[in-house]
């Protein structure tokens, strides 16, 4: 099954780097995934089987807040949309169907949909390298990390005398970071914040995460 | 949360997450195309993540809390703010946390 052809050295560089790069955040999703009471091997089934890094995120997050199913499955579906986004970006690029397109579907994350537009003025078929190399490099390091993550905080034992339940939010407030790219967008991420403070109180534990998605569907309503 | 239900957590989310990337290589262009499903979309993920940080770094059940991870999370700031790589951040975080935890 040959689905990229030669790609260039700049190429593989981009795939690879980022691959690692973005993989070893897997680190950071089994311990903290283990920390919320998944077991080792949920943890893994997690990054093989969701293989979106904020959406596994989000589902343990959800579950060792004391949250219901239902709303760390729908936490993490919302911040999963996004995927949709990219697969209607890069469906024309690949070209794919049957078996491939489902593998490309699985691999559509931001990261291979980031490399594979990147790789624009090389042309389309660096484009295509760009996507594959990078879902498929990821996909092996973020599962081979997202192991070592859950089997080092499996020995560890108590999560907060580790500071493994301050990592958690850590590792949040660091996937946000670098999208508040704006002052509309910082202030955006300022008034969730609040908004999820202030429910708190007043709804069951873990609906403020899904709650708080108002925040996006009343400030995006209308055009700024 | 037990056994069965986080079973339940890990394929649904699968289940509906793969859906989803599915769902963006087979429909066509212009269903997800209007712009208000776009500019909604870009905010979410960041709506989610802010309550994220204050569901894990400032809520025990559904309360209001200061602890040790918010000890964490300042320290995790400070390193954003000096440019500080994702790795380093974690763990910058853990290490405040935990040192605040046995402190006490």
């Amino acid at each position: 099954m040959v689905i990229v052809t030669n790609p260039s050295r700049d190429t593989v560089r981009d795939a690879l780097s980022v691959s690692l790069t973005v993989g070893a955040y897997g680190v950071a999703f089994g311990a903290a995934s283990v920390a919320a009471g998944f077991s080792v091997l949920q943890s893994c089934l997690f990054s093989l089987l969701t293989f979106t890094g904020a959406s596994q995120f989000a589902a343990v997050g959800v579950v060792a807040s004391g949250g219901a199913v239902a709303s760390a499955v729908g936490a993490a579906t919302m911040l999963g949309t996004r995927n949709a986004l990219y697969g209607i970006q890069m469906s024309p690029l690949l070209r794919v169907h049957g078996l491939r397109r489902l593998a490309a579907a699985h691999v559509t994350i931001d990261e291979s949909t980031g490399v594979a537009l990147s790789q624009a003025p090389r042309g389309t078929d660096a484009m295509r390298a760009g996507f594959w190399l990078t879902g498929i490099g990821v996909y092996v390091f973020w599962n081979v990390f997202t192991l070592l993550g859950a089997l080092g905080a499996k020995a560890m034992g108590d999560p907060a005398s580790w500071g493994l339940d301050a990592a958690v939010p850590a590792a949040f407030l660091g996937l946000l970071w670098p999208r508040l790219e704006s002052r509309f967008l910082k202030v955006v991420a300022v008034v969730s914040m609040v908004f999820a403070m202030g429910v708190t109180p007043l709804v069951p534990a873990g609906l403020p995460i899904i709650a708080t998605t108002l925040v996006a569907v009343v400030v995006g309503w209308r055009p700024r | 949360m037990s056994s069965s239900a986080t079973w339940i957590v890990l394929l649904a989310t699968s289940v509906l997450c793969f859906s989803v990337k599915l769902t963006g290589h087979l429909v066509p262009e212009r269903w997800l195309a209007s712009p208000r499903l776009q500019r909604v979309n870009a905010l979410i993920p960041i709506s989610l993540l802010s309550a994220l940080v204050v569901a894990q770094g400032l809520v025990a059940k559904t309360q209001l809390v200061i602890d040790h991870r918010l000890a964490g999370l300042a320290a995790a700031l400070a390193a954003l703010f000096a440019r500080a790589p994702f790795p380093v951040v974690v763990i910058v975080a853990a290490l405040t946390s935990a040192l605040v935890y046995h402190l006490r």
